[in-house]
């Protein structure tokens, strides 16, 4: 019975090969291909959930896809199936299942046509790894898929500017959620020595002997998974991501950030529920974030002039009730308001545009001259007061570019002494060094040598936040990221012994993406002459063939699941150790920055508009 | 256009900042018209080149978009020879054609539009557009909206700006960072020039940089603009003014700078090198302007050709007047070009005319419960009288799931676990078996078919505020005589004349208003046509008209029908009305009609790739209805795609041509009007109408980004006012992708028929007229009614047109023919 759970991402994996060989003229076909394996995938597992109901419905766990193994190290698939999988499955299947059906008609002749199902497949293989996933290594892998697709799909007007701009805000919010995983799974290592799967989370006793000792690690994983999850199921202080991103077509952006995307967050905290279910006080803060939220939510859902955005927070008002439901620990009542908002809320965007002839005409019958709207009597201060804050979104976009991208801006703009070539001899200086160093490891000083990770790490992160904030050249900003990749690499060298082999593992995926990053930028430099980062360029419009290849090779050297450098990822972590949060804070940061420098380079070369005006462009405002 | 003046003059550099802006109603009155109206004072080509070069606009094709229509067949040798050797001379033949063919042309176009306000992110590296969109247009949208946000904006009776200011000093928060902005504000510190002169110093410079700032958001300064000077436009009106905008928009920018540089920034005056060119400044043509203009006009001409030698080919006019069956007159719209087609091959002795679809009535109507009158005749006029919808209960479909309870934090906790499941089934069953629902705009709900409407006025004291309530006798013999006159039905009544109006059905469409009957100010035809049947079957009226020599038997009677374009269905007004006799005739004809309405959803098919032509014409028919029910379905219909002419004459004049849906055909009988009185009037709002529908496909054909408004599938509704892209984007003014994909780009070619020097008068009457033609927005033609001899307007004058083609081919079979192809027909003959 556990065999048969892979069969519902094999399907939908299946589905989304086949999409990419069909050519781009065939909508027919192409449609097809993604309804059917959708489709197949959704019957089939109505089907088994029948056969596993009449079985009593046990949990299922299916272990043991073994993708690397060292000595004591090894990166397991692992899947898992429940209650909670069996909801989150059944919805998305559903809705992914008549919205593919919906778009074959809705997109017949768009521009896009094929790349908008291969995204929409690859999102739905991403969400099915997610809800399936037995560990948190297989639920990483497609948090990933999920967070790339998600860009993909924001961005799928790639000719215009805001969609680009909108998307690129999506991606770097997903990243937090990324890292906070990433961190979180970097603790859990330290705390249960393995790979732990969560079934093995079920079991009270194990979880709660390991915890007794270390309760402030416990709340550290937790916090991370919380603010995982805040950040992908749109949660203060995060919530403004989720209007903006309402750029793709309309039935994209229902299935996705009115529902299935919006609510994986909370299906990561229902997954991890029985981890924390015990530690109170990060209940309370869910609880507390949720209530947050669905505060700030509703009062900007009501002050909305905008169908999409108007819809988005309402739902992620709904979203933090479901937070203080599963902090409540209700978690049928999670379950069911989550399938119900999930519904409701791709219904109302599918049918968005209806609003305007059904509202103008209840306005043309029912409409009584405006006396106030607003309800409780509040003084008249305090109400404007609401309104204006929630007309601003209670500045939480003004807050996420504040505190999150200003400051690295700023460090990278103070970067600015330490021009490109300086900063490869010091590189140079620094590698050569330290693999003179390692050799002779015995003679460092130990209070120099417990230091040294830190500071080649923090070397590498001031590279990385030098290559985001660079303006000018795509090859300064390309190179940089290689640097800090092998910095990084490097840092974990003076950390801890092991076998090389791990290194070379990192960073083989992130050699060979950076050197298809240099092909594709000298070829896109013969066939364009200038090019720089100053603005958007918009060359996938002429070039979608290098547009992808160069987007393979950003995936790849950010660590994206298509090369090794994904594993290597996940095993530098392992050899942080728990003491040493700097250096684990200090790897995160330039992991994050790494991603979003890359999707910047991508999405200045690729995407926006195009800069040859042979054909119609969109306004900069559009 | 003086923007080099030393003093800046704000009311003039509005007046005429307002007359560039886009002029688009909001949504529930989308009217077609002249995209780029404001350049309509000079000749077609040079309004392309100077829209192009100050604002950036793509004005026609792409040169190797021609290069393609050529090697496709659309654009034809010998027209193409016949224009460069008439514009460019014999000797330059050889030349032109090797530019036209073969050079290669640098396409960066340098637009004036922006430059000088660009200076803020080449100076100071500051995004200011990031930095004040998102805000402005959050709040405009805020104040404008008509029903979409559960609270709304909290004053809004004061006007844009003293509301800001009053909701600014009556909150703890500020819209802004700034405290000096906050102060500018509240000290009502803020005239336009003192802003001005914060921000760019030089009066100069004013008048461009608001040319900048506010082109940077045409969508939504033109929306204001609109707002301004029609603000009935919104059932819930709002004070607002462009002048109230921009001051706003000025706040914003000083409070983004001042929030990022403190004191510490200049005016543009002080840090700018060098000042951009003006915007107004003569435009040179290019080279690539020439060759493009030469591809253009082959283009056109290649079509025109055929349809003039088409005219030439025709039946003799003169022909004796037999007894019909029945009359129709439908609305002049393209769209009903097929139908009548249809009609008239199913019942060979019925007659059909073509007139503008409000029939000659000019009205507000106000249908049971509405709290609103709606205006029923075309959008310049105002009328003075008022058409209640009475004896019905009006009842209105509701549907729970666009109830806005479900945004709210307790009443969605519940509702999303309610409703939420049922929304799950519906759409299902929406995917799988599309039906009619309360969110379905259905030119049948205008008006209940059982309902009663006040037409006439027995006592002129029945008013309501300035309106009259009905029309009088007299009012009502005016009207009936213009109408048969205006088409030349006069004599030979058939014993049913019916009226068809036109509208249309859609589902998730936000621009359904532009799928109604344009004369009736974007509303389906049924009142109009009902009112004047009323009026021409009134017994009175009749004996009036008898007196005036114009006979109508007491045998004829007339009645109202709507056809929904969309669905292709008709619905018939008052049939217990009809006499016995005639109820026997209608039963018959309505079966000729049902059968047409079956043909005609078949050759509309064509053209949506997704349903099967093949199919018999009752099945493709329910296919056609299915699309307008449906969610997915972005093309309920194609509207007026491919349009391209206008005709106004006998019926015979093209009645022996397949012409393709594509064009506008408006009766007329030279003969009852030898001096071209009714001609002057029924030529006047051709241009507005018929030009402005075409060429708001133009251009938004040529640049759908710009002067359209791009894929509707990423379309947010704003307001209920307008669409954007995502949730900050500027309105998009214009029509989707999905309108006008099938359209080609030519001009309308208007043929008329009649004496070129009665044409020539009638187009001279008045100024706005003329201008169509004199400055080639439209191509006019006069087919010399008694010779058949063709006249083009040019310069100011009519020159024989002797057409290339002498011969037309034949269409097939039309059931064949239609299941031959998506593409465009050429014009073929027609007599199966």
């Amino acid at each position: 019975m556990e065999k048969i759970i892979q069969l519902f991402i094999l399907i939908p994996l299946l589905g989304f090969i086949i999409s990419l060989i069909i050519p781009r003229q065939n909508e027919r076909l192409i449609s097809l291909t993604a309804f059917t394996s959708v489709g197949v995938n959704f019957i089939g597992f109505v089907v088994f959930v029948i056969y596993w109901l009449f079985n009593g419905f046990p949990i299922l766990n299916l272990k043991e896809i073994l993708i690397y193994k060292t000595t004591n190290y090894e990166f397991l698939l692992d899947f898992y199936f429940d209650k909670i999988t069996v909801v989150y499955l059944f919805v998305g299947s559903f809705l992914t299942f008549l919205v593919t059906i919906y778009s074959r008609y809705y997109l017949h002749r768009e521009h896009g046509y094929k790349r908008f199902f291969n995204t929409i497949l690859f999102f739905y293989v991403g969400y099915s790894i997610t809800v399936l996933s037995g560990n948190f290594e297989t639920l990483f892998l497609g948090w990933e898929i999920l967070g790339i697709s998600s860009f993909l799909l924001i961005s799928f007007y790639r000719e215009r500017y805001l969609p680009v701009k909108n998307a690129i805000k999506v991606f770097s919010i997903y990243r937090i959620g990324d890292v906070g995983i990433l961190l979180a799974m970097w603790m859990s290592h330290h705390l249960w020595h393995e790979n732990i799967t969560f079934l093995k989370l079920n079991n009270y006793e194990l979880v709660h002997e390991h915890l007794q000792n270390h309760s402030w690690i416990g709340v550290f994983i937790s916090l991370m998974i919380l603010i995982s999850a805040a950040a992908k199921s749109a949660q203060f202080p995060f919530s403004s991501w989720l209007p903006r991103a309402m750029e793709g077509p309309t039935p994209s952006s229902a299935i996705f950030y009115g529902s299935l995307s919006v609510h994986i967050g909370v299906f990561l905290l229902l997954r991890t529920f029985p981890f924390w279910e015990y530690q109170y006080s990060v209940r309370v803060i869910i609880g507390v974030l949720g209530l947050i939220t669905a505060i700030m939510g509703s009062l900007t859902a009501r002050v909305q002039s905008s169908v999409k955005s108007q819809v988005a927070y309402a739902s992620l008002a709904q979203i933090g009730l479901i937070f203080i439901e599963v902090a409540a620990g209700f978690e049928t009542l999670a379950l069911i308001h989550f399938a119900g908002n999930a519904f409701l809320r791709t219904y109302q965007l599918l049918v968005s545009p209806s609003v305007v002839s059904y509202l103008i005409r209840e306005q043309f019958y029912n409409f009584t001259p405006r006396v106030h709207s607003s309800k409780f009597a509040l003084p008249k201060r305090l109400q404007y007061t609401i309104y204006m804050l929630s007309l601003k979104e209670w500045n939480l976009d003004w807050f996420v570019y504040q505190f999150i991208w200003m400051p690295i801006k700023l460090v990278g703009r103070k970067m600015k002494f330490l021009n490109f070539k300086a900063a490869l001899v010091l590189f140079t200086l620094i590698l050569i060094g330290a693999i003179g160093a390692l050799q002779n490891e015995a003679a460092i000083p130990v209070e120099v040598h417990r230091f040294l990770p830190e500071v080649i790490g923090l070397f590498g992160l001031l590279l990385v936040a030098k290559s985001f904030a660079e303006r000018q050249s795509v090859l300064v900003s390309w190179t940089l990221v290689l640097m800090n990749n092998i910095m990084i690499a490097l840092a974990i060298s003076f950390n801890e012994h092991f076998e090389y082999s791990h290194i070379v593992l990192y960073l083989s995926g992130g050699l060979i993406a950076g050197a298809l990053g240099y092909f594709c930028f000298i070829k896109l430099k013969q066939l364009e002459k200038e090019i720089d980062l100053t603005q958007f360029y918009g060359h996938s419009y002429k070039y979608p063939r290098l547009a992808f290849l160069f987007l393979l090779a950003c995936l790849g050297l950010s660590g994206f699941p298509i090369t090794p450098t994904f594993i290597g990822e996940d095993l530098i972590y392992t050899h942080i150790q728990e003491h040493q949060a700097p250096l684990a804070i200090i790897v995160s940061l330039s992991f994050i920055i790494d991603g979003l420098a890359l999707i910047r380079i991508y999405s200045r070369l690729f995407l926006g508009p195009h800069i040859k005006r042979f054909h119609d462009v969109g306004f900069r405002s559009s | 256009m003086k923007n080099n003046q030393s003093n800046f003059n704000e009311h003039e550099v509005l007046h005429e900042l307002k007359h560039f802006l886009p002029a688009q109603a909001p949504l529930k009155d989308f009217i077609h018209h002249n995209t780029l109206h404001s350049f309509q004072n000079l000749k077609f080509y040079d309004a392309l080149h100077q829209a192009a070069k100050i604002f950036g606009f793509k004005t026609t094709l792409s040169l190797n978009d021609y290069r393609n229509l050529y090697q496709s067949g659309k654009i034809d040798t010998q027209i193409l020879e016949n224009i460069i050797t008439e514009q460019k001379g014999k000797d330059e033949l050889a030349l032109w054609i090797d530019k036209l063919f073969n050079k290669q042309f640098d396409y960066q176009i340098d637009s004036r539009i922006g430059k000088l306000k660009a200076n803020w992110k080449n100076n100071y590296k500051i995004d200011m557009d990031a930095l004040v969109h998102p805000l402005l247009f959050r709040i405009v949208c805020s104040y404008l909206d008509q029903g979409i946000a559960i609270w709304n904006f909290p004053i809004e009776h004061k006007g844009f700006l003293s509301s800001i200011r009053e909701f600014e000093r009556m909150s703890y928060g500020s819209i802004f960072n700034s405290k000096r902005v906050r102060d500018l504000l509240l000290n009502n510190n803020c005239s336009m020039e003192h802003l001005l002169e914060i921000l760019v110093g030089d009066e100069t410079l004013y008048a461009q940089y608001l040319y900048d700032q506010q082109f940077a958001h045409q969508g939504w300064s033109g929306m204001v603009s609109f707002i301004e000077d029609n603000p009935n436009a919104l059932l819930d009106t709002k004070k607002i003014t462009l002048h109230d905008f921009i001051v706003f928009e000025l706040l914003l920018e000083i409070n983004a700078l001042d929030s990022q540089y403190g004191d510490n920034w200049k005016p543009i005056k002080d840090t700018l090198k060098e000042k951009p060119s003006p915007l107004f400044a003569p435009v040179a043509v290019t080279e690539l302007n020439e060759v493009i203009m030469l591809w253009q006009d082959a283009y056109e001409w290649t079509y025109y050709d055929q349809v003039l030698a088409g005219v030439q080919l025709g039946y003799d006019n003169n022909a004796p007047k037999t007894a019909k069956s029945f009359q129709a007159l439908f609305c002049i719209d393209d769209r009903e070009c097929s139908i009548r087609r249809y009609v008239e091959l199913n019942d060979e002795k019925c007659e059909t005319f073509g007139t503008p679809g409000f029939f000659g009535v000019e009205f507000f109507y106000q249908p049971k419960n509405g709290k609103f009158h709606t205006k029923l005749c075309p959008a310049p006029v105002t009328p003075k009288y008022l058409i209640k919808e009475i004896n019905t209960k009006g009842n209105q479909d509701k549907d729970a799931h666009y109830s806005k309870k479900s945004h709210s934090l307790f009443q969605g906790w519940i509702i999303s676990q309610t409703l939420g499941f049922s929304s799950a089934f519906k759409l299902a069953v929406n995917i799988f078996k599309p039906t009619m629902g309360p969110a379905t705009t259905s030119s049948f709900k205008h008006m209940d078919k059982f309902s009663q409407l006040t037409i006439e006025n027995k006592n002129i004291n029945q008013r309501e505020g300035d309106l009259q309530i009905g029309f009088t006798i007299d009012e009502m013999v005016i009207r009936v005589q213009n109408l048969l006159n205006s088409i030349g039905l006069i004599e030979n009544f058939a014993p049913l004349v019916y009226l068809v109006g036109h509208g249309a059905s859609s589902i998730n469409n936000t621009h359904y208003a532009g799928y109604d009957c344009g004369a009736c100010s974007g509303r389906p035809g049924s009142v109009n046509a009902r009112v004047m049947s009323f009026m021409a079957n009134h017994k009175k009226v009749r004996e009036i008209l008898a007196n005036k020599g114009l006979v109508i038997p007491d045998t004829t009677q007339f009645m109202g029908v709507l056809h929904d374009t969309t669905r292709d269905e008709m619905e018939f007004y008052d049939e217990d009305l009809l006499n016995k006799t005639n109820k026997m005739f209608h039963e018959q004809n309505k079966k000729t009609f049902q059968k047409s309405l079956d043909e005609n959803a078949k050759e509309r098919s064509r053209r949506f790739i997704l349903t099967n032509t093949k199919d018999t014409a009752k099945k493709v028919h329910e296919a056609v209805k299915l699309r307008s029910v449906s969610l997915f379905e972005p093309r309920p219909e194609l509207n007026h795609a491919t349009n391209a002419l206008c005709i106004v004459g006998q019926r015979e004049l093209t009645k022996h041509l397949f012409l393709d849906r594509r064009s506008f055909l408006n009766s007329y009988d030279y003969k009852i009007d030898l001096d071209g009185t009714f001609l002057t009037n029924i030529l006047k709002p051709i241009g507005p109408v018929c030009g402005g529908i075409n060429l708001e496909y133009y251009f938004s054909r040529v640049d759908n980004q710009k002067l359209g408004a791009g894929t509707k599938l990423p379309h947010n509704v704003m307001g209920l006012i307008g669409v954007a892209n995502g949730i900050d984007g500027d309105l998009r003014p214009g029509l989707p992708s999905q309108m006008i994909e099938v359209h080609d780009p030519i001009r309308m070619l208007v043929i008329v028929e009649h004496f070129p020097e009665i044409v020539l008068k009638a187009i001279s009457q008045a100024s706005e007229t003329y201008e169509w033609y004199n400055n080639e927005w439209m191509h006019l033609v006069s087919v010399n009614p008694v010779t058949r001899k063709l006249q083009v307007f040019k310069d100011g004058q009519f020159v024989p047109y002797k057409p290339l083609k002498t011969n037309l081919e034949l269409a097939p079979n039309l059931n064949n023919l239609v299941e031959s192809t998506e593409e465009n027909f050429p014009v073929y003959l027609f007599n199966n």
